[in-house]
C-alpha cells in the first residue's frame, strides 16, 4: 500500500487515489488528419515497462487531482510526483 | 494414564488458578498462564491430531506460532466453532473446548490411518495424477478426499463477534519484544521516537526471559534476571506504546503493516462479552525494526514425526517457562550446542536426560563439560536412523555415521524415551522481512539466509538478523540503532557479558538410514505429510524451480506456509540437483505470516455496513407505500409498487398502462447530475458530446450521447441551458462517479485552458418524473400561474418555477414517450412536491411506477439503456443513432474511432428490435440469436439485451444485438433454448407511437 504525497494535499493513503496510466500521451489535437495506424498508437499502445515508468494519478477521494508520478514498477519506489503539465523529472 | 508431569513452579504460571478444560470430550486442568499445549504436556497428552494425507498421529512440536502438528479445533461442538488453531497459542481459560481434527471416527482409531500404510501409492502429487483422470470425475474424487482430508470445519452461522480496525501511525515500530526488540523500543522511545513495541505472546521478553544459562550472564547476573529488570523500566517511558498478543499478519511496501491484536481470545465466556475479539491495527511507520527472532530447526530422519519428538528449544520452553516436563525419559538429537542448553535445563530440574546424541564428531563448548560433569550420555558422530512407537515415541533406533555422513556404519543400537528433542540449528524469521520486498542472500558458512541489507527505513536485528550468539547480538544491536535512530549512544552498549560461545555446526539436510530413502519416512513439512523421497521423487520427475517442487509436493503450502522445513526442502534439492542453496533462491513468503480469520479482516464493515446505501428523499414515501426495491449501485431505487397480492409482472404491467392512460410518476433522484459553468461550457459540451451544443438556446434541452475515445456508447442523458454560461447535464444513475470522472480528466489533463467549472449536484437534488396524458393537467394544478401551452412551454424546454416558496426547476423531457415534465426541487423538499404531485394527480388516477416499469415504458419506445443494451463495445452507428452524430464537428471525444476500419465495418453488431411469432412468449434477457437451427456448430449472431411484455401493444417486444442487424429488417431468426426455439422476426427498434405524436397529445 503506497504512500502518496499529493502535490496539493501531502502524504495520504494508496486508497484515496485512482491509477490512470502512463503518462505524457497528449491527445492529438488533430484526430481525423491521422492514419489509422497513428490512431491507435495513441489509442491503444502503452509502453508497460520494469523500471521507472511515468505514470498519471487522480487523488480521488480528496481533491481530485490529476497529477504525475515517475514509479519504478519492479520495487514500487515511487522517485517522483509532479504537477500536471510539468516536464518529467531527468533519470 | 493422566499423569502430572508439572515438575516445578514457574513464575510465569499461576498455580494459585487452577483452569477446567476440555480436550477431545475429556476434563483436565491446567493453570492460568498455560497454552492448551503446555497444559496437554502437563497432563502427559502427546497425541493431539492426524497427519493430513497419510493420517499419522502427531504431537504437539513446537511451543509458538510455527507449530505444524498440533492443530485443534475450537468449540468443537458448536456452530461457531473455530479450525486451524495452534495449541501452542491458544491460552485455556475456564471453559475452553478444543478437539483433534482431520481424524474420523477418533484421534485414537482413525479410519484414515490406512493411507499411512497405502503410502507407497500415495507419491508427491497423487492427487494430481491420480484425481485429474477422467476430469468427470473429479466431483467424486473431490468429495472422497475432503471427507478424509477433513481440514477442519469452518462455522456455520454468522460471526457473533466484534471486530475493529485500527490506524496507528508511529516513528519507529518495533516487531518482536524479545531481549532485541525491547532494547531497541526503549533506545526509540528514550529518544523521542513515538514507539510502538508488538509481540505475538502474551509476555514479554521472548526467550531470554526463562533463561537461566550460567554461562550467558548479563552484569553478572541471569539474563533473564537482567532483562526483567529492563521490562520493568519500559512502563516509564513516554512515547512507547506495547500491544502483547497482537502478531504482524502482513508486511506491504512503504512501511505499512497490518497486526491481529487480540483482545479477548484468552478469556472464558462471560468476559468476553460485548468485547471486541480482534482489532486489526493498520499501522503506518516512518522505521521498522524487525526483531522477529529465529525458529528452531528440526532435523530430518526417517520416522521423526512420532507423537513425543518435540523441538529441542520447545523442550526448553516447556520446562522453564511453563515447569513442564515433555516426557520422564528424554533423549536429544542435534547438529549444534543449543540441544546441551536445553538437556543441562532439563537435568537440573531433575528430568532425567537419557542420552544425547550428536551428529558432530565432537565440540569444545564449555556445556559439553558440564554435561558430562552431569553424567548425561553423548553419542558423538551417530544419528538415529528409526524410530518406534506409533501414538507416542517409545524408541529410537541410532547408528555410527560415516565420516562423509552420507550412510552409516556398525550395528544398530536402540535407547528408550518417551521424548526426543531435535535441534538442527536456527533459521532466522525473515517472513516479514521478504514481505516487505527484500532480498535474502545466503550465508554459506552457517547455512542460513539472512537479510541482504539494512535500509533507512527499516533493519533487522537479533537472531532475525543473523546474529545468534548473546554478545554479538548486543553489539551489533547497539551499532545499528546508533546508525538507524540516529543517536550518539544506546543504554546498554556497556553491560558485560559473559557468553559461552556455539563452537561448530555440522548440517545435513537429510540424515541417513540404513534402509534405501525409498523406505523411509523423513518428513520435511510436517503439516502436508511432504517427505524427502517425495522431493527427490519431483526432481527425477524433472522439476527444477524451487516454487514448482513446493507446489508439486505441497511443501511448506500449509496454514503454517513451511516455517519449519522449507530450509530443509531447500538443502534437500540442492544436494540432488548439485546446485549450491543460495543460487537455488527462497520460494516467497506471503502474508499473512499466521493466519487470519475473515472477522478481523472485514472488521465493522459488516451487514448493513459492508457498503454504502444511498437512499432518495422521497425513499421514506416508498417504503410507506409498499414499494419493492431494487439495488442500482449503491442506490436503493423502487422497484414497482405492487397492490395487495400483486406479483411483479401483474404491477408491472398494471403500472405501464396506467402511465400511458392517464399519469404516472416516477422518482427519478438518482440520476446523476452535474452542475456546469464558465465561458466555455458550450466548447467543453461540443468536445464530450457526439452532438452540437453551441446553439442550444437558453432554457432548452437537449439529448446527448458520450463516447469513449475508442468510439463507445460510454453515457447518455439530457443536459439543459440555465443560462449563457450554465448547464445541468444529467447522466445515468450508475455512471455519473465516472462521467465526472472522466470530464474532468479531460479538463485537468487535456483541455486545461477551457474555462469552466463542473460540480456533482447529483444529491442537491428530487426529481419527480411526471408522466402520462394527463400530466399537463396535474402540473397546472400544482402551478397554476405557469403557461404550460407547446408554445410556451415546448417539449425538450424548461422552467424555473416557485412551488410553495420552493424554487424548482421543471424540465420537460420524457424517457416514456408520453407527454412528461421532470420537477427538480432542492433534496429536503423533495418529498413535499413528490407528495403535492400525487395529491394533484388523485383525480387522474396517478401511478407510481418504479424502475421495472420505466424500462418497458422506454423499451417500447426503443430507448436505450447504456450497459443494458451497449457493453462498451457498441458505437453509436451500430445503435442506429447515426442522427446524433455530428458530421460537422471537428472533433468530439470518439470521433476519430468511428473512421477506423473496424467501427466502419458493415457486418457488426447493431441494435434491433425483435418480435415473437407467438406474441405470448417473452424472451430471456441474454438469450443467443442464431439463424440456422441445423448448423453445426451454430454460428451466435447476437443475443437479447431487453424483454419485456408490452401491455400497451398486448405483445411481447425485445431489443437485441444481432450481427448485420440493420439490413436483416423483416428477416426471421431463431433462439434455441433449453426444451423449444423460438422463432423471431427483426423489427425496428421503436415498437410504439413510431411518428412520435404522443409527446405533445
Ligand atoms: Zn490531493
Amino acid at each position: 500500500m503506497f504512500l502518496i504525497n499529493c502535490p496539493y494535499c501531502g502524504e495520504r493513503d494508496q486508497q484515496e487515489f485512482k491509477a490512470g496510466g502512463e503518462a505524457h500521451i497528449e491527445r492529438p489535437k488533430q484526430p481525423t488528419e491521422l492514419s489509422d495506424d497513428q490512431w491507435a498508437e495513441y489509442l491503444f499502445m502503452r509502453k508497460n515497462i520494469k523500471g521507472v515508468q511515468f505514470e498519471r494519478w487522480n487523488h480521488a477521494h480528496g481533491c481530485r487531482k490529476w497529477f504525475n508520478m515517475a514509479r519504478d514498477t519492479s520495487n514500487d519506489e515511487i522517485k517522483a510526483i509532479y504537477k500536471m503539465g510539468e516536464k518529467p523529472p531527468p533519470q | 494414564m493422566t499423569k502430572n508431569l508439572r515438575v516445578k513452579s514457574s513464575e510465569f504460571i499461576d498455580e494459585t488458578s487452577r483452569i477446567s478444560f476440555k480436550f477431545d470430550g475429556k476434563t483436565y486442568y491446567g493453570f492460568k498462564g498455560d497454552t492448551l499445549a503446555s497444559a496437554l504436556l502437563a497432563n502427559n497428552v502427546h497425541l493431539i491430531g492426524r497427519s493430513f494425507k497419510y493420517h499419522r498421529p502427531r504431537g504437539i512440536m513446537t511451543s509458538g506460532s510455527e507449530e505444524p502438528n498440533a492443530i485443534v479445533q475450537i468449540n468443537p461442538n458448536s456452530n461457531i466453532t473455530e479450525p486451524n488453531a495452534r495449541a501452542t497459542e491458544i491460552e485455556i481459560y475456564e471453559g475452553l473446548e478444543a478437539s483433534s481434527q482431520n481424524c474420523w471416527p477418533s484421534v485414537n482409531f482413525d479410519i484414515g490411518g490406512i493411507n499411512n500404510f497405502l503410502s507407497p501409492f500415495l507419491p508427491a502429487g497423487f492427487y494430481y495424477k491420480t484425481f485429474m483422470w477422467p476430469k468427470s470425475f473429479w466431483e467424486k474424487y473431490e468429495f472422497f478426499i475432503r471427507h478424509s482430508a477433513g481440514l477442519g470445519k469452518s462455522p456455520t452461522t454468522k460471526d457473533p463477534d466484534i471486530y475493529d480496525h485500527r490506524n496507528i501511525h508511529c516513528d519507529v515500530l518495533v516487531v518482536g519484544a524479545g531481549i532485541s526488540g525491547i532494547l531497541a523500543a526503549k533506545n526509540a522511545a528514550k529518544n523521542n521516537y513515538k514507539t510502538l513495541l508488538l509481540d505475538e505472546k502474551n509476555e514479554l521478553g521472548g526467550s531470554t526471559i526463562f533463561e537461566t544459562n550460567e554461562n550467558k550472564k548479563i552484569n553478572n547476573t541471569f539474563s533473564s534476571e537482567w532483562l526483567k529488570k529492563e521490562i520493568s523500566e519500559l512502563k516509564n517511558i513516554k512515547n512507547l506504546e506495547i500491544k502483547t498478543r497482537t502478531s504482524v499478519a502482513a508486511y506491504h511496501q512503504y512501511n505499512y503493516l497490518l497486526a491481529r491484536e487480540n483482545l479477548t481470545d484468552h478469556l472464558e465466556k462471560k468476559d468476553k462479552k460485548n468485547k471486541i475479539r480482534q482489532r486489526l491495527l493498520k499501522i503506518r511507520a516512518k522505521k521498522v525494526i524487525l526483531a522477529t527472532g529465529a525458529l528452531e530447526r528440526p532435523l530430518v530422519f526417517n520416522n521423526n514425526d512420532r507423537p513425543g519428538i518435540m523441538l529441542s528449544s520447545a523442550v526448553k520452553k516447556y520446562s522453564d517457562f511453563y515447569g513442564v516436563a515433555c516426557g520422564v525419559k528424554n533423549i536429544f538429537f542435534t547438529n549444534n550446542d543449543t540441544a546441551y542448553e536445553s538437556a543441562l535445563s532439563l537435568h537440573n530440574k531433575g528430568i532425567k536426560v537419557a542420552a544425547i546424541i550428536d551428529i558432530r564428531e565432537n565440540s569444545d563448548a564449555k556445556i559439553i563439560k558440564k554435561t558430562n560433569d552431569a553424567g548425561i550420555k553423548i553419542y558423538w558422530s551417530h544419528t538415529i536412523v528409526d524410530t518406534s512407537g506409533y501414538k507416542r515415541l517409545s524408541d529410537v533406533s541410532i547408528m555410527k555415521l560415516s565420516n562423509d555422513g552420507m550412510s552409516v556404519t556398525g550395528s544398530k543400537t536402540s535407547i528408550s524415551c518417551d521424548c526426543l528433542g531435535i535441534a538442527g540449528g536456527w533459521t532466522p524469521a525473515v517472513h516479514l522481512y521478504t514481505q516487505s520486498g527484500n532480498k535474502l542472500t545466503f550465508d554459506e558458512d552457517r547455512n542460513v539466509f539472512v537479510p541482504k541489507a539494512d535500509n533507512s527505513a527499516q533493519i533487522c536485528v537479533g537472531s532475525c538478523g543473523g546474529d545468534f550468539e548473546l554478545d554479538e547480538i548486543i553489539k551489533n544491536l547497539s551499532n545499528k540503532l546508533k546508525n538507524f535512530l540516529n543517536i550518539s549512544q544506546t543504554d546498554f552498549e556497556d553491560i558485560s557479558l559473559e557468553n559461552d560461545k556455539e563452537t561448530s555446526k555440522r548440517n545435513i539436510w537429510l540424515l541417513p538410514s540404513d534402509k534405501p530413502t525409498g523406505k523411509t519416512k523423513p518428513f520435511v513439512d510436517y503439516q502436508n505429510d511432504a517427505t524427502a523421497k517425495d522431493i527427490k521423487l519431483a526432481l527425477r520427475e524433472g522439476f527444477r524451480s524451487i516454487e514448482h517442487v513446493k507446489r508439486y509436493t505441497t511443501t511448506g503450502m500449509g496454514t503454517d506456509q513451511g516455517k519449519l522445513g522449507n530450509m530443509h526442502a531447500l538443502g534437500i534439492i540442492a544436494d540432488t540437483a548439485g546446485v549450491k542453496m543460495g543460487e537455488l533462491g527462497t520460494t516467497t513468503f506471503r502474508p499473512p505470516y499466521t493466519p487470519l480469520t475473515f472477522g478481523t479482516i472485514v472488521g465493522r464493515n459488516v451487514g448493513e455496513f459492508f457498503d454504502t446505501f444511498r437512499r432518495t428523499p422521497m425513499n421514506d414515501w416508498h417504503i410507506k407505500n409498499k414499494a419493492e426495491f431494487e439495488n442500482v449501485g449503491q442506490w436503493k431505487r423502487a422497484w414497482y409498487y405492487p397492490i395487495n397480492d400483486e406479483t411483479m409482472h401483474q404491477a408491472v404491467q398494471r403500472e405501464s398502462k396506467a402511465a400511458r392512460k392517464s399519469a404516472g410518476i416516477l422518482d427519478a433522484s438518482t440520476l446523476g447530475k452535474i452542475d456546469i459553468q464558465g465561458s466555455d461550457a458550450s466548447e467543453f459540451l461540443n468536445r464530450v458530446y457526439t452532438n452540437a451544443w453551441s446553439k442550444l438556446a437558453i432554457g432548452k434541452c437537449r439529448y446527448g450521447l458520450m463516447l469513449n475515445e475508442d468510439g463507445m456508447v460510454f453515457d447518455d442523458g439530457v443536459t439543459t441551458r440555465l443560462g449563457e454560461n450554465h448547464y445541468i447535464m444529467t447522466t445515468t444513475t450508475g455512471g455519473a462517479a465516472n462521467v465526472l470522472s472522466k470530464l474532468e480528466d479531460y479538463l485537468q489533463t487535456e483541455w486545461p485552458e477551457l474555462d469552466l467549472y463542473l460540480t456533482s449536484v447529483t444529491d442537491h437534488f428530487a426529481t419527480a418524473s411526471l408522466c402520462g396524458p394527463n400530466s399537463k393537467k396535474i402540473l397546472n394544478k400544482i402551478i397554476p400561474e405557469l403557461d404550460l401551452s407547446d408554445e410556451n412551454f415546448p417539449h425538450m424546454s424548461f422552467k424555473e418555477v416557485t412551488i410553495d416558496k420552493i424554487k424548482c426547476r421543471i424540465m420537460r423531457i420524457s424517457f416514456t414517450g408520453e407527454q412528461s415534465y421532470e420537477i427538480n426541487a432542492p433534496a429536503s423538499f423533495g418529498e413535499a412536491i413528490w407528495e403535492k404531485c400525487i395529491e394533484a394527480g388523485k383525480e387522474f388516477d396517478i401511478t407510481p411506477y418504479g424502475t421495472e416499469t420505466m424500462h418497458l415504458l422506454r423499451a417500447e419506445k426503443g430507448f436505450i439503456i447504456v450497459g443494458q443494451d451497449t457493453d462498451g463495445t457498441m458505437t453509436p452507428i451500430d445503435l442506429q443513432m447515426d442522427w446524433i452524430v455530428s458530421k460537422k464537428k471537428y472533433d468530439f471525444i470518439g470521433k476519430r474511432s468511428l473512421y477506423r476500419s473496424d467501427t466502419m465495418k458493415e457486418n457488426r453488431k447493431q441494435l434491433v428490435g425483435l418480435l415473437t411469432e407467438d406474441p405470448n412468449i417473452v424472451l430471456e434477457e441474454g438469450a443467443q440469436i442464431v439463424s440456422e437451427l441445423n448448423q453445426k456448430p451454430v454460428e451466435m449472431l447476437g443475443h437479447v439485451t431487453s424483454s419485456y411484455f408490452s401491455p400497451n401493444l398486448n405483445k411481447s417486444i425485445a431489443l437485441a444485438v444481432v450481427r448485420d442487424g440493420k439490413n436483416m429488417r423483416g428477416k426471421k431468426l431463431f433462439i434455441p433454448m433449453e426444451n423449444k426455439n423460438i422463432s423471431v422476426t427483426v423489427s425496428s427498434t421503436i415498437f410504439f407511437d413510431e411518428e412520435n405524436k404522443r409527446i405533445n397529445a
